[in-house]
């Protein structure tokens, strides 16, 4: 725990999506058969950091989500590991039919760079706003979901999706986040990392909420209450061993997540606990079914009660729950 | 050009897939005759004229590439198919069935030969796109063909698709639209005009082809020669054709678009096809 600590103090924030851009940078130097599509979001995916190194392998389709995807599936089935840019409410929702027949049915090398996620996109309000893309990208036979917690790991989530057969949804977010995880962590694709162990209750969480989650843990554990803390960076394949295993060490779990309550990452780590075992209670922090708004991150983030205080009254209700 | 094969030969084979069709579609109980019939010259001609394909190595890297769009007339790509010899003809009465590989709708690589999977209508042309830049990419000789419904092009998706064909010259691409007139609903005429069609592509950037009976392999024939000659812009073939084609009791009957022919009405099919 000690170097994660460092870790948010000592470096600079980074948006998740620059991370992104940072692993599309090093596969246009590093792998000839990576192209990229972009439907006019260059700048704000970070393709165009693609672009300016490759730019032969770049391809603007400019507003058109459902062709960009189909052009994404006519590259891969040529042989190229295509990744499509675009924000995540227009590569979720835009464009779904494409990305069930298209990419999963045939199940393509098309990687779905999908940026600004969740509520923290901020001003831009409701519309921009994703938060039921994990629910609607992990029912898709085929589609791998991930979620990176930090901008390091967003960079080694983008560079092993391509070595993995199949779509990939990659959401990352808008705004910097400090770092929780450090540039030589290992990142394995469906393996979650507890970041810390704790006995009282296991607290799951992915993205930016992963920050939160450690604030929680300190508050709680000033209250005398030790939390586990696991970074579920891959939503789909879902790590079940890691949340049975921390449902029977702890007795209580608690997930966390910048997208609705429905569906996401809480919906699928009680589908384990569920199916799985053992049975415990599941309390979930994300946003209750309801469309967000404009306003600054941070003020969204209190107002749909995605804080770390949130989280702690949730781990309070979680425990008290336990037989 | 590539050499004419003998025109007797495949009318021959035109009429032995629409056999096939029908077969198909009654031992299947459900299906699609109206489109597959009105698309057979366009399939037989591509098969056995004008791609470069191998139907003993299906995934020859520098193929040529067909894309059924519209994925609900693959019972008639399957028939070509199998006429060409990509697999076994008795396999075809499977259609439908449990297990088979000859889907309600086509589905990529099952059988071999099988591109793409499609079903829902409009998503073919973006994926040609994206074959045909590939291609240009790595500087390969292939040529990519889509096949879509008249009724198809009410997607949006295709117009978004012929943007981007336009803007990135794919001449290594050739359209088809198999200009049947009629939808599920009625007449596209009455459900939703394409007309002018030819003008719309055509303002879209596409060198325009208009064919003016689909249904005669020759005429069909040329007009994929005359699309390969274009530079510097994709083609599309606009192809009048009749629903139904070859059988009097489906021609232009749009009640003929998704039932299968029961048994005597198979029967007066064969008799009229032999
Ligand atoms: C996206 C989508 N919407 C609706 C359908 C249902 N559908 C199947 S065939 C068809 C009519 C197609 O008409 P057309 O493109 O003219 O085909 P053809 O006449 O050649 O059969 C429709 C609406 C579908 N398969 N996909
Ligand atoms: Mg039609």
């Amino acid at each position: 725990m000690a170097d994660k600590e460092v870790n948010m103090t000592e470096q600079k924030p980074k948006a998740t999506r620059d991370g992104f851009g940072e692993g599309l940078v090093e596969l246009a130097k590093t792998n000839k058969d990576v192209v990229v599509v972009s439907a006019d979001l260059t700048e704000s995916t970070r393709a165009s950091w693609f672009k300016e190194i490759a730019p032969e392998r770049f391809f603007a389709i400019g507003i058109a989500e459902q062709d960009m995807f189909g052009a994404a599936a006519g590259l891969a089935l040529c042989g190229k590991t295509a990744f499509a840019c675009t924000f995540a409410v227009f590569a979720s929702g835009r464009a779904w039919d494409q990305v069930r027949i298209s990419l999963c049915y045939m199940n393509l090398d098309v990687k779905i760079g999908a940026t600004h996620g969740g509520i923290s996109v901020g001003p831009d309000g409701a519309t921009h706003q994703a938060l039921e893309d994990i629910a609607i990208m992990r029912a898709l036979p085929n589609m791998k979901v991930i979620v990176p917690a930090d901008a390091y790991q967003a960079k080694k989530a983008t560079i092993a999706a391509v070595s993995l057969r199949g779509p990939v949804y990659i959401r990352t977010g808008r705004s910097a986040v400090p770092y929780v995880t450090s540039a030589g962590d290992d990142f394995k694709l469906g393996k979650a990392d507890v970041l810390q162990e704790g006995k009282n209750v296991a607290i799951i969480a992915c993205g930016v909420m992963v920050k939160n989650s450690l604030e929680a843990a300190k508050i709680l554990s000033a209250k005398g209450i030790s939390a586990m803390i696991i970074n579920m960076h891959t939503i789909k394949p879902i790590d079940a061993d890691i949340i049975s295993s921390a449902a029977q060490q702890t007795g209580a779990i608690v997930t966390c997540e910048e997208h609705s309550v429905i569906g996401g990452l809480g919906g699928a780590v009680a589908e384990v606990v569920a199916k799985k075992g053992p049975v415990v209670p599941v309390e979930m922090v994300g946003v209750n079914d309801v469309f967000g708004e404009s306003g600054q991150p941070d003020e969204l983030m209190k107002k749909y009660r995605l804080t770390p205080e949130d989280i702690v009254i949730a781990a309070l209700k979680a425990i008290k729950r336990k037989k | 050009m590539n050499k004419r094969p003998d025109i007797e030969k495949l009318k021959a084979v035109a009429r032995d897939v629409r056999i096939d069709i029908m077969k198909m579609l009654t031992e299947a109980g459900s299906g699609h005759p109206g489109g597959s019939l009105s698309s057979v010259e366009i399939l037989v001609a591509l098969y056995f004229y004008k791609l470069r394909h191998d139907p003993k190595n299906p995934s020859w890297p520098d193929r040529d590439r067909f894309i059924l769009s519209k994925g609900h007339v693959c019972p008639a790509l399957y028939a070509v198919l199998a006429h060409a010899g990509y697999f076994p003809k008795e396999e075809l009465m499977t259609l439908r069935k449990l297990g088979s590989r000859l889907q309600g709708h086509s589905k990529k690589d099952s059988p071999p030969g099988i591109e793409v999977s499609s079903g829902s209508l409009g998503q073919g042309l973006s994926i040609a796109n994206g074959m045909a830049l590939a291609m240009k990419l790595d500087k390969k000789p292939s040529r990519i063909y889509c096949l879509m419904g008249d009724g198809e092009t009410h997607e949006g998706q295709v117009w978004e698709a012929a943007m981007t064909a336009a803007h990135y010259e794919l001449d290594n691409i050739c359209a088809i639209v198999d200009y049947n007139k009629l939808c599920i609903d009625g007449r596209v005429e009455d459900v939703m005009s394409l007309e002018p069609c030819a003008d719309k592509w055509k303002a879209f950037g596409f060198n325009v082809i208009d064919v003016a009976d689909g249904n005669s392999i020759e005429i069909v024939m040329d007009a994929f020669d005359k699309a390969q000659t274009a530079k510097g812009a994709p083609s599309i073939m606009i192809c009048h054709t009749i629903k139904g084609k070859g059988v009097s009791f489906t021609e232009n009957k749009c009640e003929w678009h998704g039932v299968a022919p029961n048994k005597e009405q198979l029967k007066r099919a064969l008799e009229e096809l032999k």
